[in-house]
């Protein structure tokens, strides 16, 4: 027999009598949206992100000029100065200043926006580049996880990524040390 | 890796030889206790959420093959190649087939504990595969060629000066360099070259959905992702209890996971991996390697729930004092003495005997294990399938027999409280490890009974 | 009501004082104790050495010694809660099964049997409370540090009744002493290195005494501090409860 037969006729011989699923959904309405954009800022920058709430591309343009001179700009968002488009091939991934994308979802409780293969195309972008930057409307910021998956859904996806921070670590001694293997800083602008 | 024989015992003793770095790995651990304390008090269903995913991960063991044999059939449909690995020797063949099939030998891996418990690395580099740990604490404790002491926080045993020197010796950084800042980005700039010139890379799974043949791996460091998506071919190498049945239950999990972990609200990077990027190829390997059996053990198949946060580890008093390689076995800590004894009953057979059964371990479990009572329960199976000391067995013999006679009792009683000389703590003579650092209570003129028969009776 | 009172071997052998203190208390209290004088041991330190096979003996005569009583109270958390967890009768399981189900620890005999309001103690010293782990997170004896749950202390609530008593407050407040039964000489060196850490907490929080509703935890840092030569001595919760005025 194969070891796929093998372990599936074990686990059904060891198996326990069905043990019912709880409800989940009790958990949906806990955090209401009213506030959400206030705990997303103060989550958000607790754990290493910038924040900045803006009205539009002008506003972002100008944080960005400011802030990242260093090398390629790479964006899914139109109306970004001097960004190369995603799929276009004159740019080297590994050489990538900042990137930026516009999402469409965000979560109050721990800071994270999702982003999925749909927005990014190159599921390397938002970790190899130095820098990234995030772009969500006020309105896609959500309370929770559990209203974060009931706005998921059943959507098809090839790959998703809640990404919460720039990329750290404390693994000596327990310092905190931003910049691990992905982006050093996390820019986020909350249209609203 | 080198494996001693000696016990947990003997090796927390080593490691008390230093108390210096005794207190501050007890300090340590116990900070990061306390930022899960801060972060989960911010949540005020918190018990709630455990006991939900208690359920969800009990639904899920009592379903397995089922939710097993969807979260196949949907992989498959997703365009992922599943593997089956009944044991350590069978994942690590699979493995090492696979980039044979492709003829690459040299591999990226992020963290997986799975891959510490079937010993993968040194599987591949006697087959000539040379493999990078990416995750940075992996990274160190792979050049000073130790196992990882922690399963969340692989070199938390270490000093920066220890690593400082590692890393000059082996990334030449400049001697004596010791600021965390600098020696992170030392590894940065030389995993850089790693992530990018790797054509396979290994990584773990925190959790994968039956309902749509999704995994999630969640870290902070971006690791994962750097070497999953700069590669050609992505392994990933999953115990058959990561299962969960939906994609929303990840909502719960994901909650849990980090604060219990760090104290974090999430880890930086929870990355869904469902289908191969075009032109690119995935693997998962399902691996039993002793979890079916576990699941057969009406009293310990609760442990598979585990979701490997750590916090077990971070709570335990004997572990922040003993040291993770106390426990000689790729999980330390207390959920790794309930996990090792199934796995090889006689190598472990002390590691449920590693803990004063306090308790908190299973009070901060994500999950509701009830560790200490499975150790308890070890205890109590070791004992019968005869794993127990010779000494130990004669003095709990000797034990029972006079405490199981009141006349026995109070006669030795009489004699100088002799009766006590059978307890472990009093036992005869200052040979006992009770004298070497602790006094005995002054024995009193009578006994409470003696007392009580004078004035009372 | 009929109290048998269950003292636990160690006890009666070397802390005599806090067996007749809690004698004492409960009869200061008006109740109708007993002390059945042909009991022993519970059969704990076998059971947490994976000998529970061996236990029979003791269980037996458990039963036999207490079944007949309404309550059985006894001044340890530790081996209430091995009882109330593990014992079982060949004999006559009805009665063990009556017994699990009214062994009381001392402490929540008092706060919850006989829901004591007042007692007439005076204790004018600074001390530390220590949580023993079977009490606390065995019996619930008070609040868990780990959980996100509302804090309550059973035996606060009494201490706080004594006249003078001074209580410290602790860096770690319900870490364990690593006593652990056999683990004290098993597991020496981690054993005495969390009790001269748990130790250490007391002294540095400026305590006079330490004292915990279990006799095992004091005993093993009794043994550290007298080693250490410190004036700080450990006192089980009843001779406090139990002091005059």
């Amino acid at each position: 027999m194969s070891s796929r037969s093998n372990i599936l006729a074990a686990v059904l011989a060891n198996q326990p009598d069905n043990s019912p699923l709880p409800d989940v959904s009790i958990f949906n309405d806990l955090y209401t949206s009213e506030d959400a954009v206030e705990r997303f800022i103060a989550t958000a920058m607790g754990i290493g992100s910038s924040v900045h709430r803006v009205a539009g591309i002008d506003e972002i343009n100008k944080v960005i000029s400011e802030r990242f001179t260093h090398g390629p700009v790479v964006s899914n968002l139109s109306g970004i100065n001097n960004a190369l488009a995603v799929d276009d091939d004159n740019y080297h991934a590994a050489d990538v200043e900042l990137s930026v994308f516009k999402v469409r979802l965000a979560v109050a409780e721990n800071g994270a926006l999702w982003l999925t293969e749909e927005d990014i195309q190159k599921r390397v972008l938002p970790f190899i580049c130095q820098h990234l930057a995030l772009v969500v409307n006020a309105a896609n910021i959500v309370g929770s996880m559990h209203q974060a998956y009931e706005r998921i859904g059943n959507a098809r996806y090839n790959y998703g990524t809640f990404i919460s921070g720039p990329s750290k670590t404390a693994d000596i001694e327990q310092s905190l040390v931003l910049g691990a293997h992905g982006p050093r800083s996390l820019t986020v602008f909350i249209i609203d | 890796m080198k494996q001693s024989t000696m016990d947990h015992a003997a090796r927390a003793n080593d490691f008390n030889r230093d108390e210096e770095r005794v207190n501050w790995h007890d300090e340590t651990l116990w900070w990061i206790r306390q930022k899960r304390d801060l972060s989960v008090n911010r949540l005020p269903e918190w018990e709630e959420l455990r006991e939900a995913a208690s359920q969800i991960k009990h639904n899920a063991l009592s379903n397995l093959h089922g939710y097993l044999q969807a979260f196949e059939a949907n992989a498959i449909a997703n365009g992922v190649k599943v593997h089956w690995a009944a044991n350590a020797d069978e994942h690590n063949r699979i493995v090492h087939n696979i980039l044979k099939s492709h003829g690459i030998n040299r591999m990226v891996k992020s963290k997986s504990m799975l891959t510490e418990e079937c010993h993968l690395n040194d599987y591949l580099a006697e087959n000539g595969i040379e493999v990078i740990d990416s995750d940075l604490g992996e990274r160190i404790v792979q050049l000073a060629n130790e196992p990882p002491s922690h399963i969340v926080l692989p070199c938390i045993h270490k000093k920066k000066g220890e690593i400082g020197d590692l890393f000059h010796r082996h990334l030449g950084s400049a001697e004596g360099e010791t600021d965390p800042q600098v020696l992170t980005e030392t590894a940065r700039q030389h995993l850089r070259e790693v992530f990018l010139t790797r054509k396979a890379a290994l990584t773990g799974v925190n959790f994968a959905v039956a309902e749509t043949g999704e995994f999630v791996v969640c870290t902070n460091e971006g690791n994962a992702d750097m070497g999953a998506h700069l590669a050609d071919v992505h392994i990933a190498a999953m115990g058959i209890e990561k299962i969960i049945p939906l994609r929303k239950h990840l909502s719960i999990f994901l909650r849990l996971l980090t604060r219990s972990a760090t104290g974090q609200p999430i880890t930086t990077y929870s990355s869904h991996f469902k289908t191969p990027a075009a032109g690119k190829e995935m693997h998962v390997i399902l691996v039993d390697n002793g979890r079916s059996t576990q699941l057969g053990r009406e009293d310990f198949r609760n442990s598979l729930k585990c979701i490997r946060c750590g916090a077990c580890m971070n709570t335990c008093p004997v572990y922040r004092r003993s040291g993770g390689h106390s426990y000689h076995s790729a999980i330390a800590g207390p959920i790794g003495s309930i996990l090792a004894p199934n796995l090889d009953m006689k190598q472990h057979a002390d590691l449920p005997f590693a803990s004063t059964l306090c308790g908190s371990c299973s009070n901060v479990c994500p999950v509701k294990i009830d560790i200490h009572d499975q150790l308890y329960k070890w205890r109590q199976v070791i004992v019968k399938e005869g794993y127990a000391p010779e000494a130990k067995k004669l003095m709990m013999k000797g034990m029972a027999l006079t405490l199981s006679s009141p006349a026995f009792y109070r006669f030795a009683g009489k004699a100088g409280r002799t009766v006590m000389r059978l307890a472990p703590f009093a036992a005869g003579n200052k040979l006992n490890p009770w004298y070497n650092q602790r006094d005995m209570p002054e024995a009193p003129a009578q006994s409470f009974a003696e007392w009580y028969k004078k004035n009372r009776l | 009501m009929r109290i048998g009172l269950f003292i636990p071997c160690y006890v009666d052998q070397f802390y005599p004082k806090a067996a007749i203190a809690t004698l004492q208390l409960l009869e200061k209290l008006g109740l109708d104790v007993d002390f059945p004088l042909r009991q022993t041991c519970c059969g704990q330190p076998m059971a947490n050495s994976g000998f529970e096979h061996l236990t029979g003996g003791c269980n037996e005569l458990f039963v036999d010694n207490f079944a007949a009583f309404d309550y059985i109270v006894c001044p340890s958390g530790s081996c209430t809660l091995h009882i109330k967890q593990h014992l079982h009768s060949h004999k006559n399981e009805a009665a063990a099964t009556a017994i699990r189900g009214k062994v009381y620890e001392l402490v929540e005999f008092l706060t919850d049997i006989i829901k004591v309001k007042h007692l007439e103690a005076s204790f004018p010293h600074k001390v530390g409370l220590h949580q023993s782990c079977h009490g606390q997170r065995g019996l619930h004896l008070s609040q868990m540090t780990e959980l996100v749950a509302a804090p309550y202390s059973k035996p606060m609530q009494l201490l706080n009744m004594v006249k003078g008593i001074n209580m410290v407050p602790l860096k770690r407040a319900d870490e364990c002493c690593g006593f652990g039964g056999t683990f004290c000489v098993t597991e020496e060196a981690v054993s005495v290195k969390m009790g001269k850490d748990r130790v250490e907490d007391h002294v540095v929080a400026g305590a006079e005494y330490i004292t915990a509703a279990d006799l095992s935890c004091l005993m093993h840092m009794e043994g550290i501090l007298r080693r250490q030569n410190s004036p700080v001595k450990v006192i089980h919760i009843a001779q406090i409860l139990n002091a005059a005025l």
